[in-house]
């Protein structure tokens, strides 16, 4: 109806560039970026220089020859002749595998306190709280170095298992506590024991499927089937009956004494045993306040609705409670075990084979290789890291309250 | 029917009778234990059974520390003064307490420098710990840095001074020119800082800190559980500041900043601190200039402080995510620009919010502190894994002197907690 | 205590890097200390007393660097560095020197690049066990489990040594002396091996040094010297000439006692030129004409350090064996002052 005219275009001025807001973040993240470029040069003219002064360079040759020591914590195949990549590969298992042990521990030590310190009982709960602020505020060096220090100043040492009269006996003739590891018995896999791992896995198989079809049964129909005998007999019987029927084709290797050490049966070493502990207790007293936040975050009101809904104590932790409270306790529950495998690079301190001893430690030490060994480390635990975080991000999407 | 009537009233009491004693079973410390120790059989099994472990605890440690020796020069005399019983070594403590609290190389006669320094950080943290102190007394914190750095470092004074006055002319630069437009002001403060800093250089002569009136202190001969003070306060202090940056950074809009500091935050985040001090103790000399020399303190307060800023720079964003939308609507309404939004609206409500979080790093940071001690640095730790424990004198003994490291960090650590969850109940105001 | 660090230190950083000097002597000399890499403590080579003082037999080599080119032999800064941060340390110039009974090996020389300027102990790895033990030789460690610490050639030459032999053992690595004497005397390892000297060292601190043994067997050459970078030859002859002053006044007979006498009196041409009162040896190396003088005043000769720090009145204990002069029968060697 009426004529509408475009406001004059304005001719760009240069003066736009700091004081026109379309311009302004353009003009900010250009002198972000020069100047992050003008300090990586600048880092990295220095790093060359540095080394092109001292004549030395940058490369990853030395992955390849031959380590030349010895580590004695391996779960893969290796000698003094391996490479330093192969070495570095013993290091990320064993910092895996005391990771994963240290998470599974500090999760069981960190519910039992949780829980606990949630209790009626008055004694128990202040007993609980004195173990969470004595674990949280000391530092978890400290920690590892006193239980390890338990381990080898406490603990009798093999030649004490020696003599007639010996100052300390095996439990049970099978389990020896010294303070070089823990020794227990190994299995030993005899013909026809693959018949009993595959019976046990079937029985697993079973368990899962029996509660599967008993709940499916019970949404369906409301007939309620027992859930716990039925589940402990399908774990159990099979497994032990082909065993039987087998002949007993697992036997088991007691550890002895031999030479300077137990001979046989498996050896849990002093270091993973003290790393192992120290990280769990720590981490469970940080893994119990996780927890009994998110049991103190489902208001009463859920508890006292379930009741009258006539659900009985249990069910109502198991359907009502636990659900709810876990949304709470599980993303801060992944990122203390983000915490467990990075503070296993302490390992360090007790002398556990960790990526950090083997790649950032003796490698480093015998080839002089600073800055690749160090590259190479952070590029591990970053990698690790990422994958944690991002299996975290998956499952918070997954449980995100889903808003209608 | 009065018959009736005197019989009813027979039964109506006309005065109260007097109170009796509840019974015995219900009330005082036996219906406190009931309730609270025995209520059902497993709760007291479970009394029964932490009794116990409590029983063992002391059991095992009560001897020992009230038997405890403490003016002996070295372990053998101390066993035999304890001539077999059970019994700790405290005088290891008494003996090199100086070592365990200074390390080995602070010159001796000048303790009262670090103590000092110590006591002020009291006067200088009170402000801002505490909010209903006069507001005056922020200016002494300001002060305080270059008061402390004075006080431990020695040397000439006009390190410090300079120091203050770049400081001071930035904020005045500041404080002018920040009206007209908030880049110039930014920016133009740190040109004049750091123009302050280079003029004041030329001040202060090569030979200014040997004859200076404090004894100069290099900081390689800084140790023990000053080490780790000095690492916590400092990192701590430096580190929020450039976690408020590294916070907004990540929350901005501009991409290119956004994405730096989304990869510097995730990538310190996702690596061990032991792998950054290994960088400041074996790589990090090789990124600065040739020739020059970056002392292995500042190396490590480099990283350690990069560290815990990403840290930091997570709870202020999740501070910053908990605010109302509303919040950040309303100040773009009154007109107001990014950094007047920020200083005046946004910040003061989620770092409010973030305050609890902070402290847990700062913590968290503080207890980090002893890794040093694996890069060959002399902190408490340090000295007893190091020269303590390699003495001739005190070859094997543990349990005290780790113990006493135990106790000096649990004290600090449980104090700031505490502190921590009191600010949580002052600030539970309701801020939605 | 917060920024003012940084900034203080980056100013003297910035005047540093403006100094920038042509060579570590000249550095050195400016500086008025001497940065020596040290070890965090083995007690006879390096290790801090109780009042923080450092004393040993390293130290000593130190002590007479300094002595010679800044004439104060307590002008030098002592940094302990672990088998991890020392050779990054050298590198990168924290330290001009390191004096940290580090092995001479091809691969330090030539592919890490430093200078090896001479040795001062000629030392080889053994085993240490408890007399209780009842074990006589290294060969009988079938099976045994071994403390070592890391970051040296001993993990290398012990893998070796029993790959060679054909024998099995458990390495059981750890960081600081002070643990590995923690864990040998705990019996978490039945035997506890480093360099010989360090050894002996190490069980003299022991409550019982009587208890524990050093098998006879040495398994790997071992020879211990202070080093520099490659590349500034001015300092390395610095350090390499004061090393051989002293152990060339063993040779000729000049003690710390009786330098000052020798310097005028002897007529002995090399015990002149030694001391500067013939010849211009100081001059050539840039130092003034007393230098070695001084080392030798203030630490006495190699055989005066020796026997002050390890020798066999000290409670370590060591025989001079290859460490004697040429003369008699050892391998400590000087080439001629002339």
């Amino acid at each position: 109806m009426t004529t509408m005219t475009d406001p004059p275009r304005e001719s760009f001025r240069l003066s736009m560039l700091i004081n026109d807001t379309r311009y302004r973040s353009m003009t900010f993240q250009a002198i972000a970026l020069f100047s992050l470029i003008v300090a990586i040069a600048y880092l990295a003219n220095n790093l060359l220089t540095n080394l092109a002064a001292q004549g030395l360079n940058i490369a990853y040759d030395f992955l390849g020859d031959p380590a030349g020591y010895d580590i004695n914590q391996r779960l893969i195949e290796y000698d003094s002749q391996s490479s330093n990549a192969r070495a570095a590969v013993v290091g990320i298992l064993n910092t895996l595998l005391v990771a994963f042990l240290a998470c599974f521990m500090a999760t069981v030590f960190g519910v039992i306190a949780g829980v606990l310190r949630l209790s009626k009982n008055w004694l128990v709960s202040k007993l609980m709280a004195f173990y969470v602020e004595i674990f949280r505020n000391i530092p978890v060096l400290i920690w590892i170095i006193i239980i390890f220090t338990i381990m080898t100043a406490v603990m009798p040492a093999p030649r004490a298992f020696r003599g007639d009269e010996p100052e300390a006996t095996m439990l049970f003739g099978a389990f020896a506590f010294t303070n070089r590891g823990v020794y227990i018995p190994a299995p030993v896999w005899g013909p026809g024991s693959m018949v009993v791992v595959l019976t046990f896995l079937a029985s697993i198989a079973g368990v899962i499927g029996y509660r599967r079809y008993a709940t499916n049964l019970l949404y369906a129909t409301g007939k309620l089937l027992p859930m716990g005998w039925p589940s402990l007999a399908i774990f159990f019987v099979p497994t032990i009956l082909v065993y039987l029927i087998m002949g007993r084709p697992i036997g088991l290797e007691y550890p002895e004494l031999g030479g300077f050490n137990f001979r046989g049966g498996i050896q849990i070493g002093a270091p993973l045993i003290a790393l192992w502990f120290a990280l769990s207790i720590y981490t469970g007293a940080f893994i119990a306040e996780n927890v009994r936040a998110g049991i103190q975050s489902v208001s009463k009101g859920q508890t006292e609705a379930a009741s009258a809904l006539g659900l009985r104590p249990n069910r109502v932790m198991n359907l009502v409670v636990l659900p709810q409270a876990l949304r709470v306790i599980i993303p801060p529950l992944i990122s203390q075990y983000l915490n467990i495998t990075k503070n296993s690079s302490l390992a360090i301190a007790v002398g556990y084979a960790d990526i950090t001893a083997t790649l950032g430690g003796i490698t480093l030490n015998q080839t002089g290789r600073a800055i690749e060994c160090v590259l190479l480390l952070m590029l591990f635990y970053l990698t690790i890291s990422l994958s944690i975080s991002g299996i975290m991000n998956v499952y918070n999407k997954s449980v995100a309250l889903k808003e209608r | 029917m009065s018959d009736t009537q005197q019989h009813s009233i027979s039964f109506v009491r006309t005065e109260t009778l007097p109170e009796r004693e509840p019974p015995y079973a219900a009330s005082g410390p036996v219906k406190w234990m009931r309730e609270n120790l025995f209520a059902t059989i497993p709760n007291g099994i479970l009394t029964i059974v932490s009794l116990y472990v409590i029983y063992l605890i002391l059991a095992a440690t009560l001897p020992w520390i009230l038997n405890g020796v403490w003016n002996t020069a070295s372990l053998s005399e101390c066993r035999d003064v304890l001539d077999g019983t059970v019994g700790a070594c405290f005088s290891v403590l008494t003996e090199r307490w100086n070592q365990l609290i200074f390390g080995f190389q602070y010159p001796e006669e000048l303790y009262w420098r670090p103590g000092l320094a110590f006591l002020l950080l009291f006067v200088a943290a009170a402000p801002v710990l505490f909010f209903d102190l006069p507001r005056k007394l922020l200016i002494f914190t300001a002060l305080y840095p270059f008061i402390a750095f004075y006080l431990i470092w020695g040397g000439t004074i006009l390190t410090p001074i300079v120091a203050l006055v770049g400081f001071v002319a930035a904020g005045f630069f500041w404080k002018n020119f920040v009206a007209r437009s908030f880049a110039l002001g930014f920016f133009g403060s740190i040109v004049v800082a750091f123009i302050v800093w280079w003029l004041g250089g030329f001040l202060i002569s090569d030979t200014a800190n040997e004859n200076a009136a404090m004894q100069a202190v290099p900081s390689r001969d800084l140790g023990g559980f000053m080490l780790n003070m000095m690492l916590g306060v400092t990192c701590v202090s430096l580190s929020v500041p450039l976690g408020i940056a590294l916070a907004l950074g990540r929350q901005s809009s501009m991409p290119l900043i956004k994405w730096i500091c989304v990869i510097f935050i995730e990538f310190i985040r996702g690596v061990p601190l032991i792998t950054l001090l290994f960088v400041a103790s074996v790589m990090l000399s090789y990124f600065f200039p040739p020739e020059s020399q970056v002392d292995l303190f500042l190396r490590v307060v480099i990283m350690i402080t990069m560290f815990s800023s990403a840290y930091i720079a997570e709870v202020i964003r999740g501070g910053l995510a908990a605010l109302p939308k509303g919040q950040y609507e309303a100040a773009d309404s009154l007109g107001l620009d990014y950094p007047q939004a920020m200083r005046l609206i946004i910040l003061p409500q989620a770092l409010k919010i973030s305050i609890p979080g902070i402290v847990n790093i700062a913590v968290g940071l503080f207890k980090d502190t002893t890794l040093v001690s694996v890069i060959s640095m002399f902190d408490i730790l340090g000295m007893i894994r190091g020269p303590i424990l390699a003495s001739t004198e005190w070859n094997g003994v543990y349990w005290e002197l780790l113990g006493f490291a135990a106790l000096l960090f649990f004290i600090v650590c449980y104090g700031i907690s505490q502190y921590s969850q009191w600010l949580e109940r002052r600030l539970a105001t309701d801020h939605r | 205590m917060t920024k003012s660090v940084l900034l203080g230190a980056l100013t003297v950083a910035g005047l540093a890097a403006g100094a920038a000097a042509a060579g570590t002597l000249d550095d050195v000399k400016t500086r008025g200390t001497l940065n020596c890499g040290v070890t965090t403590g083995l007690v006879g080579f390096a290790a801090p007393d109780a009042n923080g003082e450092w004393n040993g037999f390293d130290v000593s080599v130190c002590r007479a660097v300094a002595a010679a080119v800044l004439g104060d032999p307590n002008a030098v800064e002592f940094v302990p560095t672990t088998g991890k941060t020392r050779f990054t340390a050298l590198a990168s110039g924290e330290i001009d020197m390191l004096a940290r009974n580090t092995t001479w090996t091809f691969s330090r020389d030539v592919d890490l690049k430093f200078t090896f300027v001479g040795v001062n102990y000629y030392d080889g790895q053994g085993f240490m066990v408890p007399k209780a033990l009842g074990v006589s030789s290294a060969k009988d460690l079938d099976g045994a489990t071994v403390c070592i610490q890391t970051g040296t050639t001993t993990e290398l030459n012990l893998a070796d040594f029993f790959r060679a032999n054909n024998i099995s053992y458990e390495p059981v690595p750890i960081e600081t002396n002070a643990e590995g004497q923690q864990q040998y005397l705990a019996g978490a390892c039945d035997t506890y091996t480093t360099d010989a000297s360090g050894l002996a060292a190490t069980r003299a601190t022991f409550e019982n040094p009587g208890d524990h043994v050093l098998l006879p067997e040495i398994i790997s050459k071992e020879p211990l010297g202070p080093l520099v970078r490659h590349g500034d030859d001015e300092w390395a002859d610095v350090v390499r000439w004061t090393l051989n002053a002293l152990i060339t006044a063993e040779e000729l007979g000049v003690t710390s006692a009786n330098v000052s006498e020798m310097a005028t009196s002897s007529g002995n041409p090399e015990v002149k030129r030694l001391l500067g009162t013939e010849g211009t040896l100081g001059e050539m190396l840039g130092l003034d004409a007393d230098w070695a003088q001084r080392a030798i005043a203030t630490q006495g000769n190699y055989g005066e350090i020796f026997a002050k720090n390890i020798g066999e009145e000290t409670p370590i204990a060591l025989a001079r064996g290859l460490n004697a002069q040429w003369t008699n029968g050892g391998l400590i060697y000087s080439p001629p002052f002339r």
